[in-house]
C-alpha cells in the first residue's frame, strides 16, 4: 500500500510538468493577467480584421476578380496583371514620377526644415526664436484639403504665386496648375510651407541635448559661427538625420495619393500620375480591382526591399539602423 | 523634458560667462541669419493672413484684384452669412463634430488598452503581441484589397465607416508604451501589495502620470480626424453623412466631375452671372476660415506637448 501511495505521489508529480509546462504557464500567466487579455482582445481584433484583412485580399492581384462573382468563383489568372502592368504604356510614366517626386523631396523637402532648425538654433532671443517657431508650426495643422484649395487659389490665373512669377520671369501663365512642368516644384514646395517648422522640432530637440562643453571650447579657440555650425551642430544631430534619411530613401518609391488627387488634373498626368495615384484612379475610379491590386503589391514590394537595402547600407557605414 | 530644459539654461549660463563682444563676423551673421528667419515667418503666415483678408473683402472688388493683399477690399460679411445659411455645410460641421468626437473617444480607449497591455513586463503572449502590432508598420494589403473588406464587412456609407478603420494608430500606440514603461516599476509594485487590482493601477496610477504624452496622442488623433477626408470620400455615398473636409474639396477642388454648388443656392440674391462667380470665389475663403479656424485655436493651447510629443516618438521608434 504504502508504495503504491508513493508511486502514485510520484508519478503524477513527476509526469504532470515535464509533458506540458508551457500549459501551466499559460494557465498561471491567463488567471494572473486576465484583465491584461481582456483589453488585448478588442486591439488585436482590430489588427487581424484592419491591417491582416487586406492582407489576405492582395490574393485578388493574381486573380480575374469580379464582385458579382465574388473571391471564391473567380478565375485564378497568374501574373497576368502584373505583366500588363509592366507592358502597359503608363508603367514608366508612373514609376518615373513616383522616383522623381520623392527626389524633389528629398533634395528640398529633407534639408530644408534641418536649414531652418540650424539658423533657429544660433537665435539667442527667446521672443523672437519662439514667435518663428509658433508661425511655422502653424500650416502643419491645417487640413490638407485646405492647403491644397489655397494652392488652387495662390496658382489660379491672377494667383499671388502666378502674380509673382509673371513678374519675374516676364511671362503670361494661365493657371500653374495646368503645367505639367510646374507640378513638381508647386507639390514639393507647398510641402515644405506646410511642414518646414514641424519637421524642424525633432532636430531642435536633438540640439538642445548636445553637450555646452563642446561650444565652449570651440569660443575659447576663436573659432567662428558657421564653422560651430558646420563643425559641432550638423555632426551632433548626425543620428537623427540618418534616420530620417533611411525613411525618405526607404520611401523613394512610396508617395501618399492624397495630396496628388487634390492637385492633379488630366493635364498634368504626365508628370503627376504616381502609382498610388495611378491604383487609386485604376482601382475605384475604373474599377479594375484586381489590375490595380496587382500594382499595389508591386510598388509594396519594392517599398520593402528600399527600406530594408538602405537600412542595412546605414548600419554597416554609420552604426545608425532602425533594426 | 526637465533634463532638456536644464541643459538649455546650463548653456546659457556657461555661454554668459564666456561671453565676448561681437565681432564684425558675428554681426553679419546675425542680420543675414534674423532676415532670412523673418522672411520664412512671413512666407509661411502670408497665405493665411490673405485668405483672412479676402474673406471679409467685397467680392467684385476682390474679382478685379490681382495678387498680394495688405488691407481687406471695402469689408463685408455676406461671404459669411451665405456659409452659414448654406444647410450641407451645417451638416458637414455636425458630421464632423460626430466623428470627430467618437472617433477621438474610442482612439483614446483603444490605444490606451494596447499601450497598457504592450508595456506589460510578465505577459507570456507579449511578443506575440507586438511581432503582430510591428508588422503592420511594414506591410499592409494596400488600397483596393481593404476597400473590399470595408464593403464586405459592411463599413460602408454609415458612421461606423468613419470610425471603425481608423480606431487605432500604431505609432501612437508604441508612443504611449514607450511613457507607461519609463514610469518607475517601484509605484505599481507598491500599488500592488496595497492590493490593488490591474485595472485599479492602470486607473489611478499609469494614466494619471502620463498625462502629457495621452495630451499628445490626444492631439494628433483630433488633427487627424477633424482633417479626415479621403475615407469618407471612398466610403460614403450619402451626402447627408459627409464631413466639413469632403465638402471642403467640392468647393475648393474643382478638378473633379462634382462642381460646387454652394453660394449659387444660398440665400442670398445673386444679381448676375459675374457676381454670382465672384460670391461663390468669396464663399471660398469664409468656408477655409470657418473649417481652419477650430484647429488653430486648439493649437496655441497643446503646442507646449508638441516637442515632447515629437521627442518620444522619435527616440522609442
Amino acid at each position: 500500500m504504502e508504495i503504491v501511495r508513493k508511486l502514485r505521489n510520484i508519478a503524477p508529480s513527476a509526469k504532470a510538468p515535464k509533458p506540458n509546462p508551457t500549459r501551466k504557464t499559460i494557465k498561471k500567466d491567463l488567471k494572473k493577467n486576465w484583465f491584461v487579455y481582456l483589453l488585448a482582445i478588442p486591439v488585436v481584433a482590430w489588427f487581424l480584421v484592419f491591417c491582416y484583412g487586406p492582407m489576405w485580399g492582395v490574393l485578388i492581384a493574381f486573380k480575374d476578380y469580379k464582385p458579382l462573382l465574388g473571391f471564391a468563383e473567380s478565375d485564378w489568372v497568374g501574373f497576368k496583371h502584373f505583366i500588363d502592368f509592366f507592358q502597359g504604356p503608363y508603367f514608366w510614366r508612373v514609376i518615373k514620377n513616383t522616383l522623381l517626386l520623392n527626389v524633389w523631396g528629398i533634395v528640398f523637402g529633407f534639408t530644408a526644415p534641418i536649414i531652418l532648425a540650424l539658423m533657429l538654433n544660433e537665435i539667442r532671443d527667446g521672443k523672437f526664436k519662439k514667435s518663428v517657431q509658433t508661425i511655422t508650426y502653424m500650416p502643419h495643422f491645417i487640413s490638407l484639403v485646405v492647403v491644397c484649395g489655397i494652392i488652387h487659389i495662390f496658382t489660379a490665373d491672377e494667383g499671388v504665386v502666378t502674380q509673382v512669377l509673371q513678374w519675374i520671369t516676364g511671362k503670361d501663365y494661365t493657371s500653374l496648375l495646368g503645367y505639367s512642368s510646374f507640378f513638381r516644384p508647386i507639390y514639393t514646395f507647398s510641402g515644405i510651407w506646410q511642414n518646414i517648422g514641424w519637421d524642424s522640432i525633432i532636430y531642435l530637440a536633438a540640439m538642445s541635448s548636445i553637450d555646452p562643453a563642446l561650444y565652449e571650447a570651440a569660443e575659447i579657440d576663436g573659432i567662428g559661427r558657421i564653422k560651430k555650425m558646420w563643425y559641432i551642430t550638423l555632426p551632433q544631430i548626425t543620428p537623427i538625420i540618418v534616420i530620417l534619411f533611411i525613411f525618405a530613401i526607404g520611401g523613394l518609391m512610396a508617395s501618399g495619393y492624397e495630396k496628388i488627387i487634390l492637385l492633379y488634373n488630366p493635364l498634368t498626368y504626365d508628370t503627376a500620375d504616381v502609382i498610388a495615384s495611378y491604383v487609386y484612379r485604376r482601382g475605384l475610379r475604373e474599377a479594375s480591382l484586381s489590375f490595380s491590386t496587382a500594382v499595389g503589391l508591386f510598388s509594396a514590394v519594392i517599398n520593402f526591399a528600399l527600406l530594408w537595402a538602405t537600412n542595412r547600407v546605414a548600419r554597416r557605414t554609420s552604426e545608425v539602423s532602425l533594426w | 523634458m526637465v533634463e532638456k530644459g536644464m541643459a538649455l539654461s546650463g548653456r546659457k549660463k556657461l555661454r554668459s560667462r564666456h561671453w565676448k563682444p561681437k565681432t564684425t563676423g558675428d554681426r553679419v551673421f546675425d542680420a543675414m541669419n534674423y532676415t532670412l528667419l523673418t522672411a520664412i515667418t512671413l512666407i509661411c503666415f502670408y497665405p493665411l493672413l490673405h485668405i483672412l483678408l479676402a474673406s471679409v473683402s467685397n467680392p467684385n472688388a476682390l474679382m478685379a484684384h490681382s495678387g498680394i493683399l495688405l488691407k481687406p477690399l471695402g469689408f463685408t460679411l455676406d461671404g459669411y452669412k451665405l456659409v452659414f445659411k448654406d444647410n450641407s455645410l451645417l451638416v458637414g460641421y455636425k458630421n464632423t463634430i460626430i466623428y470627430v468626437g467618437l472617433g477621438t473617444l474610442i482612439n483614446m480607449v483603444m490605444t490606451i488598452m494596447g499601450a497598457f497591455v504592450l508595456s506589460r513586463k510578465d505577459l507570456y503572449f507579449k511578443n506575440f503581441i507586438m511581432i503582430l502590432i510591428t508588422i503592420t508598420m511594414f506591410f499592409g494589403g494596400g488600397l483596393i484589397p481593404w476597400f473590399l473588406l470595408m464593403k464586405d464587412i459592411y463599413l460602408y456609407n454609415n458612421l461606423w465607416a468613419m470610425i471603425l478603420p481608423t480606431a487605432l494608430s500604431t505609432w501612437n500606440i508604441i508612443i504611449l508604451r514607450t511613457s507607461f514603461q519609463a514610469l518607475p516599476a517601484e509605484l505599481e509594485e507598491a500599488a500592488t501589495i496595497d492590493g490593488a487590482s490591474q485595472a485599479a493601477i492602470l486607473v489611478r496610477v499609469i494614466l494619471p502620470l502620463s498625462k502629457a504624452t495621452l495630451a499628445v496622442i490626444f492631439l494628433y488623433y483630433l488633427v487627424g480626424n477633424w482633417n479626415s477626408w479621403f475615407n469618407a470620400m471612398v466610403l460614403l455615398k450619402d451626402r447627408e453623412l459627409f464631413p466639413l473636409q469632403l465638402l471642403m474639396k467640392e468647393i475648393l477642388v474643382a478638378n473633379d466631375s462634382t462642381a460646387t454648388t454652394i453660394g449659387s443656392a444660398g440665400g442670398v440674391v445673386i444679381d448676375s452671372a459675374q457676381s454670382s462667380t465672384a460670391f461663390r470665389e468669396l464663399v471660398k475663403y469664409c468656408a477655409i476660415v470657418v473649417s481652419t479656424v477650430p484647429i488653430l485655436v486648439v493649437y496655441p493651447f497643446l503646442q507646449k506637448y508638441f516637442v515632447k510629443g515629437v521627442y518620444v516618438g522619435s527616440i522609442k521608434g
